[in-house]
């Protein structure tokens, strides 16, 4: 049983990815979207936090979101895989739940 | 495989819209289905006709309407919200005693009993809120 976690702040914004990545469980996947994807950047006040989680959970982003911050995909964590909106679309038949942190 | 959306925020001030209107359009291009599409709180807004964006900006709400014409898309907006937020159609319009309808093509006003449904019905449920 996986689970999809979607989030949609900065963790410098808001606690929702902290309180996701407290929630997340092994095999489970967090897609950031939205001003989210800056959470997805290294070098961060957040970025400990998302290397930690990802001992155990995959970190997607989604790339146009990305590109509409002006971030490249070279200032992203290690790891961190980008996405389309098919690719958004994807994880979500491919996780057995999907949950929204908003 | 089958999903419902719920849309909690109006169009122009947060991303919501446009995010769940560009994962409808990936999914129904992957031959998926879209239940339903429901709007909720500030996401009724999404439904009126009364809005004029700027030429060179994305209208939000043709969109919607332009991709539930092409897919047969069921686009519901929660009445309680509408009332609130004065998106009518002709049943609102005489019940309440309004000088006009605004509600989008392709839009119906009903309740909240439709997202349930949605949740029910639809494999995968996506919320885009604030």
């Amino acid at each position: 049983m996986s689970m999809l976690h979607i989030v949609n702040k900065s963790a410098l914004d808001r606690n929702s990815l902290e309180a996701c990545v407290n929630h997340t469980i092994k095999g489970a996947t967090i897609l950031m979207i939205e001003d989210a994807v800056y959470s997805a950047m290294k070098n961060t006040a957040s970025s400990s936090m998302v290397e930690g989680a990802m001992k155990d959970v995959s970190v997607a982003v989604l790339g146009p979101d990305l590109k509409a911050r002006g971030i490249s995909e070279e200032k992203l964590i290690d790891g961190v895989t980008v996405v389309d909106y098919a690719g958004f679309v994807e994880l979500t038949t491919k996780n057995d739940t999907v949950q929204s942190w908003l | 495989m089958k999903f419902g959306i719920s849309v909690h925020e109006g169009p122009y001030t947060h991303q919501a819209s446009d995010s769940a209107y560009f994962f409808c359009k990936a999914a129904l291009e992957a031959g998926h289905e879209i239940f339903r599409v429901f709007f909720y709180h500030d996401g009724v807004n999404n439904g009126t006709n009364y809005a004029t964006p700027p030429q060179d900006d994305r209208h939000i709400m043709n969109r919607w309407s332009e991709l539930a014409k092409e897919h047969d898309l069921d686009l519901v907006v929660c009445v309680a919200a509408a009332q609130r937020r004065g998106i009518v159609d002709e049943g609102e319009q005489q019940r309440n005693g309004k000088e006009g309808k605004n509600i989008a093509d392709g839009f119906r006003i009903s309740g909240l009993g439709q997202l349930i449904e949605a949740g029910i019905e639809a494999d995968r449920t996506i919320v885009f809120g604030d």
